[in-house]
């Protein structure tokens, strides 16, 4: 990956891999490596006080404006620290829900107070945020929720009672912003509304569901009459849909263009342990392994026509699709990975070079679900990229 | 990496889809096909000699624009969306950067100045056309002996699938040379000892010939390649080669790919268009993002070419784009003749022409596993 990063700020790049050697020591030692998808529950007091340590450094939120204590970083050298840090085996960032969801869309939809209030805690990695919108009834089809919130006339909160479920990190996490229906009677996607909740309060429970790879990274997470202050809500009561996908779009993968380098990583291991168990020596291994390799370089020029597009009103062709490839480039690399182990894939060996590659195998497999399943995204990349006929919609 | 274009390259790229809608596409490829010769000479002529693409790869000091590979890719991958027949990729992609990378200044006098006006058809004669360039440049040469004979040399052996190779005036030979070396030669379709019998091909956009050298006696001026450049030059002008076909099959599919939308637009059944089933969309959707890709890899790849900067990195990402070029390619042909039902399956219908150019082109210049193993061999070295 490194033939093309002239372009780059070798810099900047230094400065980064420079402050990450001197601090990802000692205590912090254990997190290299960990704490990725698939094993976000690992050491989470440990990654707090990470995270705090990044924003000591003033390495968190460096995308952010610097009136809202961010760095305005422009996204290239964004996408060059997320590989920086990924190449120097930085952990899974917990704070990865408030600095690139809920920040900028508190900066585009917040009230001033909201501003004050919630994102300095996200700058210094003081405050942990989960997202609250699939519910059991809810998922690809996420107007379908149900989960309700009332105003309470003489107070001015909020009320919410109902489910959601899947929540990524709710049990180490101190808020939750919450997608919920707030007009009685209201039907998709009106009346809606999107809150801010303190996860710590009577009337939630958070109930953390056990998942394909044994870990337990997200959550179920009950409401019973919990409460939302009035000043918490983002938006007007009922734009909670415009808001709540506006969220969506703030991401536009810059992070996940950074996870590139993770995926070279890992490819990397795969041919390291293929290497070691013979598996390299068969033809169609090492095929597999150049189409990896092919694809993982296109996905890096696919990136880069991005970021031109970057700030433009439509997503163009290249960023409608990027999501879609790169998670199914990913699946075929566990499943490559554990062709690759053989048998061994199937046994706990505690090597943790084996591990991780069982874990890409298993965790892979959510790629293609969360954040749009592959048949969702198949259906936006028709419609928006190609102008073909939308969906048809069943009577609720 | 940048991978913005330039105004310049911007209007490089409008100009070709203004001409090439007008004047290239299914509809002209099978009258130039009926017609017999295999190209419309016209068309052939305003882009050499009104449009001037011929001299996009040239270096100035040869008449040319010296435009380099990014632009290149710019306009192939146009001209497959185009299925354009035309013996521009044999002259441009092929034998131009083999004079350029591997001649000598002499060669490249005599040749480069003619192939940048548009007055001189050239082309290479491999081998094997669907042969590899490494990890010896030398095994393109392998079908050819060049036995030094007085000042000059005698040349033997066959060509079974020269591009353009019945109307070229000029073929460039890569020969091994007895006593020791390869070199390349400039051989006329009119030298004695040489048969060239066209081919009839499947693929009407692209016309091959086989040739015979029996003996075929050339002077000293004829061995056009620099001793000291030739097994790098021709490796590298391979790789262009191959870089600029991996665009042409990106533009492939995406002509199979637009005509395919046009098409289940249209088509009625079950009271709906056939656009309307998802089971339909997702497919052209999973289209759309090979095609993107791809054509990221060949952008990305086209640009570390034209920088100059690493030929043995940019041979690898070439190798990459060529592969999941080749693949975008095939498959977009293939869905097109699917989901045009049974009017896919015609003569009539379109499908059919990027379905046959698509698996040709993906034969040539090694196949989609020969450069995923070009890859590995470097990648994962056993
Ligand atoms: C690891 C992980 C972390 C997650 N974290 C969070 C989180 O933090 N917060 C949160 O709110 N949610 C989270 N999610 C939930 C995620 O967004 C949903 O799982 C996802 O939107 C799919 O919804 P579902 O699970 O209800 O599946 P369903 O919608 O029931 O889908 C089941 C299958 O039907 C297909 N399908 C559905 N609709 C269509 C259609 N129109 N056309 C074709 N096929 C269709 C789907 O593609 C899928 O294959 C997480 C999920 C995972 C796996």
């Amino acid at each position: 990956m490194t033939a093309n990063d002239t372009t780059m700020d070798a810099g900047f790049r230094r400065e980064v891999a420079g402050w990450l050697n001197e601090h990802l020591t000692g205590r912090f030692e254990p997190l290299r490596f960990r704490g990725g998808p698939g094993d976000g529950d690992a050491f989470p007091d440990l990654r707090k006080e990470w995270e705090r340590e990044l924003a000591v450094g003033r390495w968190s939120c460096i995308g952010w404006p610097e009136e809202y204590g961010g760095r305005g970083l422009p996204v290239p050298l964004q996408i060059a620290f997320h590989e920086e840090y990924a190449r120097a085996g930085g952990p899974g960032r917990l704070g990865h829900i408030g600095e690139g969801l809920i920040g900028p869309t508190l900066m585009a939809f917040g009230t001033e107070r909201q501003k004050q209030r919630y994102l300095p805690p996200i700058v210094a990695g003081r405050e942990f945020w989960a997202q609250g919108y699939s519910e059991p009834g809810a998922g690809s089809d996420l107007a379908g929720l149900k989960t309700r919130a009332r105003r309470d006339p003489s107070t001015g909160q909020w009320r919410v009672t109902g489910q959601k479920v899947w929540t990524s990190l709710a049990h180490v996490s101190d808020w939750i912003f919450v997608l919920a229906r707030s007009e009685e009677g209201s039907v998709g996607r009106e009346g809606l509304s999107f809150l801010l909740m303190p996860l710590h309060q009577p009337g939630i429970e958070i109930r953390p569901i056990r998942q394909i790879n044994g870990g337990e990274e997200f959550n179920e997470v009950f409401f019973e009459g919990a409460v939302a202050e009035a000043e918490d809500i983002v938006g007007k009561p009922g734009d909670g849909w415009a808001v709540a996908m506006a969220l969506l779009g703030f991401e536009r993968g810059i992070s996940t263009l950074g996870q590139q380098m993770t995926f070279a990583h890992e490819l990397d291991l795969v041919v390291e342990i293929a290497r070691e168990n013979g598996s390299l020596r068969q033809p169609a291994i090492r095929r597999r392994i150049a189409q990896s390799w092919a694809g993982l370089r296109a996905m890096r020029y696919n990136a880069a026509r991005m970021l031109s597009g970057f700030g433009k009103a439509d997503l163009a062709r290249e960023a409608l699709g990027y999501k879609y490839y790169w998670s199914h480039w990913h699946r075929d690399l566990g499943k490559l990975a554990a062709d690759v182990l053989g048998v061994e894939a199937d046994v706990v060996t505690g090597d943790p070079r084996r591990e991780r590659l069982q874990q890409l195998f298993l965790f892979s497999r959510a790629d293609t679900i969360y954040g749009g399943t592959s048949e969702i995204q198949l259906n936006i990349i028709a419609e928006r990229g190609l102008g073909m006929p939308k969906e048809p919609r069943g009577k609720a | 990496m940048n991978l913005d274009l330039t105004s310049e390259q911007e209007m490089i790229r409008e100009a070709a889809v203004g001409f090439l809608t007008e004047r290239a596409g299914p509809a002209a490829l099978r009258r130039a096909a009926e017609a017999g010769s295999g190209y419309d000479r016209a068309l052939w002529d305003a882009i050499g000699r009104e449009l001037g693409w011929c001299a996009l790869a040239v270096p100035e000091e040869y008449g040319g624009m010296a435009m380099g590979a990014f632009d290149m890719a710019l306009l192939a991958e146009r001209m497959g969306q185009a299925l354009l027949a035309s013996p521009f990729f044999a002259t441009v992609c092929l034998a131009a950067p083999l004079l350029v990378h591997a001649g000598t200044a002499g060669a490249k006098e005599t040749y480069l100045p003619a192939i940048a006006a548009g007055e001189l058809e050239a082309t290479v004669g491999l081998s094997a056309l669907g042969g590899v360039w490494w990890p010896d440049a030398g095994a393109v040469a392998a079908g050819v002996t060049a036995r030094p004979d007085g000042a000059g040399f005698r040349l033997d052996g066959r060509l079974p699938h020269v591009p353009d190779g019945a109307t070229a005036g000029l073929i460039l030979v890569p020969a091994r040379i007895e006593g020791g070396g390869i070199g390349v030669f400039a051989v006329t379709p009119a030298a004695s000892g040489l048969t060239v019998r066209p081919l009839k091909t499947i693929d009407v956009s692209r016309p091959l010939a086989d040739i015979r050298l029996d003996g075929v006696a050339v002077g000293a001026e004829a061995l056009v390649s620099d001793p000291a450049l030739v097994a790098a030059g021709l490796a590298r002008a391979l790789d262009e080669a191959a870089l600029a076909l991996a665009a042409e099959q990106v533009g492939v599919a995406q002509g199979a790919l637009d005509g395919t939308l046009a098409y289940i637009a249209e088509r009625v059944q079950f009271g709906r268009a056939i656009a309307s089933f998802q089971a339909i969309k997702h497919r052209c959707a999973e289209l759309m993002v090979r095609i993107e890709v791809a054509r990221s890899a060949v952008m990305g790849a086209a640009r570390l070419a034209a920088s100059g900067e690493d030929p043995q990195a940019a041979a690898l990402e070439i190798s990459a784009a060529r592969a999941l070029a080749t693949d975008a390619a095939f498959l977009a042909a293939q869905e097109a003749i699917q989901l045009h039902g049974g009017v896919g399956f015609t003569w009539e219908y379109d499908p059919h022409l990027y379905f046959k150019r698509a698996q040709a082109s993906g034969a040539w210049l090694g196949g989609a596993d020969d450069h995923l193993d070009r890859i590995a061999a470097v990648v994962c070295p056993a």
